[in-house]
């Protein structure tokens, strides 16, 4: 294909992707180096229907949008807001790592700073969540490969349930499940012969709950392309592996997984970028005390009596950092297969 | 493009000079957009405002609970998509450090004969909202189950945790005590009332200093850790509509609810028998000693927004007058806790009323206290749950509050 011919071609997806990828990510990443500006207050007072009159301070709009007006963008911050507290806090992180205590201590006191104590239930999430999403996932496109034609169709339709239900939904649907009143809660309280257990307490459990539901509404994407996959293993490989006395474990061992190996990381490198963006289920499970993460403080920043963009765009910028990093060793070894491959 | 299209179909009456459709609240012409949150007191409200609607007159109205989300960029753009934001002593702020909404005092002064002078909230000597209604959170308890604990009614949150012992000791209940400490919005709240009933203040005179990290904050934070014992384990996924359900079902003895829900859970639906009849509100409990309920004071107003034509603004001052007549207050007494002319407390007002006349005090209003609500709503969560330690979480609250300050640059 000439060169024109393929410009012309990805041209309308080019200028989408600038639209609404490239520049929004731009604009995110100069908000973030930008705080606001310092309001000037003005001491007034004010009467309201209870407590009468007092004095306070009020923010001097004439002032502040007169600053506004010299400085749209705000005050610059450069990376300030990057290191303040409530993102990588490395002040607050130096003082704890320099500190006299063990290191049982200062890792709750590193967690206890909010971003890490987000990243960490990102990152567990993200390494717990996707393996076992993807075994599940690959152990029902076996399973189902394996049925009599008939069945399929239901059965297909039935696995793919938990992606067809909208996250948030799906996650409320499983916390009201797992309340004390709940079909799922008051089973373990009764199996368990203990009253008092409760998923939505501790913080392990919450934990546990948070993962299982990622691995429930994640199997069915890795399900599916694999059960595509499996209709691509070529029939003649399996056969002689059969001639040559292989078992069932053997063939999938040695021809099958083998064959889907790429599309294994494909179907990783999906999930782990979904994953680390986890979201709906914190809010759904009302876990906020037990479980924060990345796209959570984000959210945080900007709903509230109060909206901090400024902040909102460093986690952002964070979080894309975040995928990157995450998505590095698996993308070495593509673009090394593919050098490989054309050498 | 309904809206846009009536304003049309009204500009063209008006062109025809056939704009002589009055409405009993005199509105002549003008397009009224009302934004509030969404509970039954605002509806009827916006419904009674729209009563006003003719030919040359366009009300709509949105109740919606993600009001605070949409309110300052809804005002910012001129015109404002709409032209009445109904807010309540926090939802205010954000619109008055911003300068999006107008003052009041020529429309007063010209269409607010109904209006009692206790109803006007004035900044800096001018009349920015007319308040309609007052909120907030106050106690309910069940007279029997007290009783047959063979305690006294609680006036004190010391009482009220002799109570929940006591009731707990009897068997009455395992988990007597409620409150809306889910980590968010509702838990700030919660710690806000208790300080405010310590009488201490928020912030340093003068600054945006924070200083609840002294013994008032933990007297605070103590209270609340011991009152989690007597809940449900399950405590921190609870709101104030959780909380409400689960004393419905019987399963509480004391709580901390909302005056605005009062009246439905004093009325003849969702609860279980015998709680009804034996539910008493009253103000909320005090505080370390101190004299005043441990609750704050909330007033939920109109404002007019000030990015639209002088028109609109006069139409929608006038329909919002009549959507808080003394006639609409009237025909719904029990809705609400009205400070409208003439009302007199029904049953579910009494709670909120004996708050205000405890002298409790008003949820603050200082521009940068939205930020103080945010830390406290993360920052107290490890606290409430039991895997932190009072000094830990106060500070916590500090640091969060203090690099937000920074950042919106209230603080230096």
């Amino acid at each position: 294909m000439p060169n024109k011919t393929f410009f012309a071609f990805i041209l309308p997806s080019l200028i989408a992707m600038v639209l609404f990828i490239a520049l929004p990510i731009v604009s995110v990443v100069v908000q973030s180096l930008h705080v606001s500006h310092e309001q000037i207050l003005v001491e007034v007072e004010n009467c309201q229907p209870f407590g009468g009159c007092s004095t306070e301070l009020r923010v001097d709009t004439a002032a502040t949008a007169a600053l506004r007006e010299e400085q749209p963008l705000g005050r610059f911050n450069g990376l300030g807001t990057y290191v303040n507290r409530a993102h990588l806090a490395t002040s607050e992180l130096g003082v704890i790592l320099s500190s006299e205590r063990s290191i049982g201590e200062k890792w709750a006191q590193i967690l206890n700073l909010p971003f890490y104590k987000a990243l960490i239930f990102t990152l567990v999430y993200c390494f717990v969540v996707t393996p076992l999403a993807m075994a599940l996932g690959f152990t029902i496109a076996l399973a189902v490969n394996a049925l009599p034609k008939v069945t399929k169709g239901p059965i297909i339709f039935f696995s793919l349930l938990p992606m067809i239900i909208t996250p948030l939904i799906g996650s409320l649907i499983l916390y009201w499940m797992l309340s004390p009143n709940g079909i799922l809660g008051a089973t373990i309280q009764h199996i368990f012969n203990d009253p008092t257990l409760s998923l939505r307490a501790s913080p392990a459990l919450t934990w546990g709950a948070l993962l299982t539901y990622g691995v429930w509404t994640n199997a069915p994407f890795s399900f599916v392309v694999f059960y595509a996959g499996l209709q691509t293993v070529p029939g003649d490989t399996l056969e002689s592996a059969m001639i040559d006395g292989a078992s069932r474990w053997e063939r999938i061992r040695y021809v099958i997984i083998p064959h889907l190996a790429p599309l294994a990381t494909f179907v990783a490198l999906v999930q782990l970028m979904d994953n680390f963006r986890v979201f709906e289920p914190i809010v759904g499970f009302s876990a906020e005390a037990n479980a924060t993460s990345l796209s959570w403080l984000i959210y945080n920043d900007l709903t509230g009596d109060s909206q901090q963009f400024g902040s909102a765009g460093a986690t952002s910028v964070l979080t894309i950092l975040g995928v990157v990093i995450l998505l590095s060793p698996v993308l070495l070894r593509t673009w090394r297969e593919f050098k490989h491959k054309a050498v | 493009m309904k809206p846009i299209l009536m304003l049309a179909v009204s500009a063209a009456a008006l062109a025809l000079g056939t704009g002589s459709a009055f409405a009993d609240c005199g509105v002549e012409t003008g397009s009224v957009r009302i934004l509030s949150n969404d509970f039954e007191a605002l509806r009827i409200i916006n419904a009674t405002a729209q009563e006003c609607a003719t030919d040359a007159v366009t009300v709509t109205a949105n109740a919606t609970a993600e009001h605070k989300e949409i309110q300052v960029p809804a005002l910012t753009i001129n015109p404002a998509e709409y032209s009445v934001a109904v807010v309540a002593n926090n939802s205010i702020v954000p619109l008055l450090n911003e300068d999006l909404i107008r003052p009041l005092d020529d429309l007063v002064a010209e269409y607010g004969q109904d209006l009692l002078p206790s109803q006007l909230v004035r900044i800096d000597g001018k009349i920015m909202a007319i308040a309609f209604m007052g909120n907030g959170q106050h106690m309910f308890y069940r007279k029997d189950i007290l009783e047959q604990a063979g305690v006294e009614p609680p006036t004190s949150y010391d009482d009220v945790l002799a109570a929940a012992a006591a009731i707990k000791e009897a068997g009455l209940m395992d988990y007597p005590l409620a409150a809306s400490v889910k980590p968010g919005w509702d838990l700030a709240a919660e710690f806000v009332n208790s300080y405010l009933g310590t009488g201490a203040e928020f912030f340093a005179p003068g600054s945006a200093e924070l200083t609840i990290d002294n013994e008032n904050g933990l007297e605070v934070l103590r209270v609340m850790r011991d009152m989690t014992a007597f809940m449900d384990p399950d405590y921190l996924t609870f709101d104030a509509t959780e909380i409400q359900k689960e004393y419905e079902a019987g399963n509480v003895a004391i709580m901390n609810e909302w005056g605005s829900l009062g009246g439905a859970i004093l009325d003849d639906e969702g609860a279980v028998e015998g709680v009804v009849e034996n539910t008493v509100l009253t103000a909320a409990p005090t505080i370390g000693g101190g004299s005043i309920p441990a609750a704050a004071l909330w007033w939920d107003g109109f404002t007019i927004a000030k990015n639209i034509s002088d028109e609109d603004a006069e139409a929608s001052f006038r329909a919002m007058v009549h959507g808080i007549s003394p006639e609409m207050m009237a025909a719904n007494k029990n809705a609400a806790t009205w400070l409208i002319a003439g009302y007199e407390p029904g049953p579910a007002a009494v709670g909120v009323i004996a708050n205000a006349n405890g002298g409790a005090r008003a949820y603050p209003m200082q521009p940068y206290m939205g930020l103080l609500h945010t830390a406290l709503s993360t920052e107290l969560a490890e606290f409430v749950a039991g895997s932190e330690d009072a000094e830990q979480a106060l500070a916590d609250v500090k640091a969060a509050y203090d690099t937000a300050a920074r950042e919106a640059g209230f603080l230096q």
